[in-house]
Order: structure tokens, then sequence, then C-alpha cells
């Protein structure tokens, strides 16, 4: 089978419906390029026996006349944050290294229903905190952009960096992630792919380990903008079971790629702009708005003022969210356990080895900003200039139909690079966080390359459920600026 | 307001995590950054401004409140690391 980065969604629905190729051969083809792709570390757990089975049940439904829709009998990665009804999820904790689901969460299950192919469980950091891959229990990811003889591996970004590393590698044609902060879209502005964070409450949270549940959110990481719009038709749902999943119908997401962006207005926020960002980056900024003025769409500078506040007020909210959540893992009920004389004593043994560094720093800080006397300074503060922050894009969108900016302060750097200090690590997400914070939908699109040919996004935020503009002004900025290069180096 | 070691010890207590000795120091030091930086908060006004509860401006829908789900003992129980007959099993809580 050719090279198996060229294939899409769109071109396996359609190869599939043509007779081309059945799901069992696809799905083959790609289980051959994990097993031969394993230097990347993007699975944690493979599960060729299922691909193969669900592949082969598509290829029946198929010949019944019975097809799903696109997402039938494509092979796709499953972000290990996703409970899989038995197979193990580790959310890439060894606390939850041994933990077989009962039960299917409601994005991978309406998947599975769509008909695509789980190949197997992708990694990430460790509870999805982290923004290179390198939190992970499971070793690092092998960003596939890494320049053969360089000296250290480029991190794909993170917390979905297994599933952009598998997408951008061949090994998978799409994958699921989540972003609470920017977990989608960074990694794939990292790698060269389209990443997708939706409206808060499009997908439903049940059955995704919880990581800040007022910003958690699964997307789409694919190839293309459409791809994008097919992949998260299939995975949004309104759930009874999240009581925070939008009782709404789905528009079309598919059918507002193919309209083009003429007459839209795009903000160009002037507070995005940061002293010491890259020259590259900034031209690329500059291109992209030079780009949406070609496609026929206003280009107008706007402000949101609270911009800067938006990393402080997230590492309030996310660890504080987090260290509730978290709580959950005692060593009681499921999980690993460390024996203790007391119940005091087995949790902390349990929780001081079960989790890992980054994780217990999270917990301790949220710990703290929720403890007794700090409730009020740090945790009430933080949600009031959320809801400033909030406010300035309510505004903004009532005089624009996106934004427009880069998707991350820098292109993939080497693992070691900002590790010994945390804020440095956390300033990757200073262009994804604010929209997360505000609940609202926005996509990253490979925008071009940096002066060493590693990938750039561009990010684009739209209003709350405004999706469809959200897809069409990607759409056209995709074509633009027309990203065709790859990895050198193919594993 | 900076933290100390004492502090740290206290606040991996509540969190119940194990923290070794000499992890402590170093842990304050890490923490004391990430809550100096998030300090500058207090540079916004907030006074008057409603702390968010909810990002998506939207009713929470209701159901009728009946049971929906149980009866399922030994799918609850299958990822236990110490389960006994129908039970999780724990250290000696009552002397």
């Amino acid at each position: 089978m050719s090279d198996l980065r060229d294939w899409t969604i769109v071109s396996a629905a359609d190869a599939l419906t043509k007779g081309e190729v059945s799901s069992v051969e696809l799905t083959d083809a790609f289980i051959g390029a994990i097993e031969a792709g394993q230097s990347l570390n993007a699975f944690i757990t493979e599960t060729p026996e299922i691909a193969r089975e669900r592949a082969k049940a598509s290829d029946e439904r198929r010949k019944s006349g019975d097809v799903r829709g696109p997402m039938d009998g494509v092979p796709i990665g499953m972000k290990d944050l996703f409970c899989t009804e038995g197979v193990r999820t580790t959310a890439a904790s060894r606390i939850l290294d041994n933990f077989i689901p009962t039960y299917e969460s409601t994005v991978s299950g309406n998947l599975r229903d769509a008909g695509a192919v789980m190949l197997g469980k992708t990694n990430l950091d460790e509870f999805a905190m982290g923004s290179a891959n390198i939190t992970s229990y499971f070793g690092t990811v092998k960003n596939p952009w890494t320049p053969e003889g360089a000296n250290a591996n480029l991190v794909p970004g993170g917390s979905s960096g297994g599933s952009v590393a598998a997408v951008a590698g061949g090994l998978a044609i799409a994958a699921t992630g989540t972003d609470t902060g920017g977990s989608i879209r960074q990694p794939a502005s990292f790698t060269g792919l389209v990443g997708m964070k939706p409206t808060y409450g499009r997908c439903s949270r049940w059955g995704v380990v919880a990581f800040a549940s007022s910003l958690d959110q699964a997307g789409p990481l694919t190839r293309t903008v459409e791809d994008a719009a097919i992949m998260l038709q299939a995975m949004a749902s309104h759930d009874p079971k999240d009581s925070t999943s939008l009782p709404l119908e789905l528009p079309d997401f598919r059918a507002a790629c193919t309209r083009d962006a003429k007459g839209l207005r795009v903000g160009i926020p002037k507070e995005y702009t940061l002293d010491g960002m890259p020259a590259d980056i900034q031209k690329l900024w500059e291109q992209g708005a030079q780009w949406c003025k070609d496609m026929g769409a206003e280009v107008v500078e706007v402000s949101l003022p609270h911009t800067k506040y938006a990393l402080p007020t997230y590492y309030i909210v996310a660890p504080a969210e987090a260290s509730s959540n978290l709580a959950r893992y005692d060593g009681v009920r499921y999980g690993h356990r460390v024996p203790g004389d007391s119940l005091d004593e087995m949790y902390e043994l349990t929780r001081g080895e079960g989790f890992g560094a980054e994780v217990q720093r999270r917990v301790l800080i949220g710990t703290y900003v929720l403890s007794a006397g700090y409730y009020d300074a740090y945790y009430v503060k933080a949600q009031q200039v959320r809801t400033l922050i909030a406010e300035d894009f309510k505004k903004v969108f009532a005089d624009v139909d996106v934004l427009l900016t880069p998707t991350a302060p820098s292109a993939a750097f080497a693992e070691g690079d900002k590790m010994d200090d945390p804020i440095a690590m956390y300033l990757n997400d200073v262009f994804t966080v604010p929209a997360s914070l505000a609940g609202l939908p926005a996509i990253s699109v490979p925008g071009g390359s940096d002066a060493d040919g590693l990938p750039l996004g561009l990010q684009l935020i739209a209003g709350v459920c405004q999706e469809e503009t959200l897809f069409r002004a990607a759409s056209a900025l995709e074509q633009a600026a027309n990203f065709t290069a790859r990895p050198e180096v193919t594993v | 307001m900076s933290l100390t070691k004492d502090d740290v010890r206290k606040i991996a207590f509540l969190a119940r995590i194990r923290v070794p000795d000499e992890r402590l120091e170093p842990l304050a030091g890490e923490l004391n950054n990430i809550v100096g930086w998030v300090e500058q908060l207090g540079e916004v006004d907030t006074a008057g401004v409603e702390p968010m509860t909810s990002v998506v401006d939207i009713a929470t829908p209701m159901r009728a409140d009946e049971v929906t789900d149980g009866g399922i003992p030994e799918k609850v129980l299958a990822n236990a690391p110490d389960g006994e007959g129908p039970f999780y099993g724990v250290p000696k809580v009552v002397e």
C-alpha cells in the first residue's frame, strides 16, 4: 500500500465505497505500520485483535449495504484517556496501570457505533497534564518530525502527544484527543496536523478520565479540516449521562467546510503579540491575515484586555479541579495500591508512588488554593477573572466572526528543554488557554514551516456553538496555506 | 505569602501524598514559584464580578428521579486491588 500518510478519512471512505480497498486490508496495513513505528512510542496499548474484528464487521456491513457513514471501517487511534470496555485504560499513570474499565466512554462508543476501527490506545502526558508528552509513566513520545541525526528527539507537544505522533507518522488515519488548556491544538501545531476543540459540552465527558471538569473537551486530530468536521460529527452528541453536555441538535459540520470565507469578519487580537515571539511565528500570523483578506474576508484589529491573566487563572482553576477529581485514586476501589498499616498510610503511599512529579505538583497546588483561608483569595478570584476573560470574547464576537492567532509560541522543541521550570512549560499554552477558559470552539490549522522546516499552526477561535463558522474559515485558511510538507524521516 | 517546608508537609497530608523529607524543601521552592506567578491576578479589579460557574449559558436539563442503573456488583468490584467477597478490603480502621 502507498504511503500511509496519504490516507484521510475522506479518501478512505471513498476507496471503501468504490471497493478499491477493504477495511481489513486498510487496518492490516496500519497494524503493520504500528509494529514498524515502535520508536515513536505513540501507543500505550495496541489492540490489533479488536481492530481486525471491527474491520471485518465493517466489511460485512458494507457487503450487505448497511454503511454507517464516512467513519465506517476507518482505522483510528484512541487517546488513552477514554475508558474502553475490556481494554486497559491508564491515563498514562502508574496509578491506573492495571485498570480495565467495565464500560465504554460515550465518545469512544459513538465512534465505535459509527464503525470506526480502534487500533489502540495512544500515549499522553500523565492525566493529560503537560505540553510535551514527557510526563507519561509509559515513556516519552517522539515527534515524527525529528530530523535525522538530531541530538535529541523533538517532543510532539502534549498532552495528546501519542495521538498526533500516530497520525503524523502514518500509524493511524486520525485520532481522538482531549483539550483542557490546549492539549489538542498545541500538539497539532507541533506535527503539521489539524486539531479541533469544540464548544464545551459538544462532546460528552462521560467515561473520559477527568482532569479539570469545567475545561475538559474531546475533539479530533486529523490531516484535514474536512476530516475534523466528519470525525467531530461522529464524536459529539447530547448525553444524559453528562449534565454539562449540550442538549442541542448538531449542525452539519462537513457542509460548513464547503462554504467560502467571503464576507467573514476576522479579528486579530492585539494582546496575542508577545515579547520575544519567534519572527517566523509573527510572520506566519501576518501571512494568515493576508490570506484572509485575499479570500474576501475583512480583517480588523480587536482587543481582549484580560488575555495576559488567562494563564495564571488557568493554573489556579485547573489544578483546583484536578486535586478534587484525582481524590478518587485511593488504592481502594481500582488501580495501583501500596499497602500501609493504616488507611491514611495506605492512601499516602499509594498516591506518593502512583502519581508522577507533575501530577503531584498540580494536586498540591490545587489542594493549597482550595484549602481553608485561601479559597476566596485564589479560587474565587480566578473564577472572577475567568468571567472577565469570557466577557472580553463576548464583546469581540458581537463585532467579528472568528479570531486568528498563532496556536503556540514556538515550534516543537527538544526533549529535555523547559524541564527545569514548570512555568516555562506552562507558557506553551498561552494562546490556547483563553478559549478554553471561555468554553469556545477553536481549531489549529497547519499554516507553514519555520526556518528549520518544522510545522507551525494558526489558530481560529469562534463564539459559543459557532463551529460551522469555524470550519468555514478553517477550510478557507487550509486551502490558502496549502501545507503539504511531511516529516523527512519515514518511520 | 511564601510556603515553608512545614506548609508543604501539611498540604501533602491534606492531599494524602507521601512526600519524602528531602523533597519538602525543593517542593516548597517549586510551589512558591507557581503561587508567586499566579498572584499577579491581584492586579485585576474584580469588585462586583460574578465568579464563573458555567461557560455555556444554558439551563441544566432535568430528568426523572428514578433508578436507572445498578445490580452489577461484579462489574463494580472487577478492578478492586483487594476485593474480599462482595467488599473492598482496607486496612483495619476500628480497634
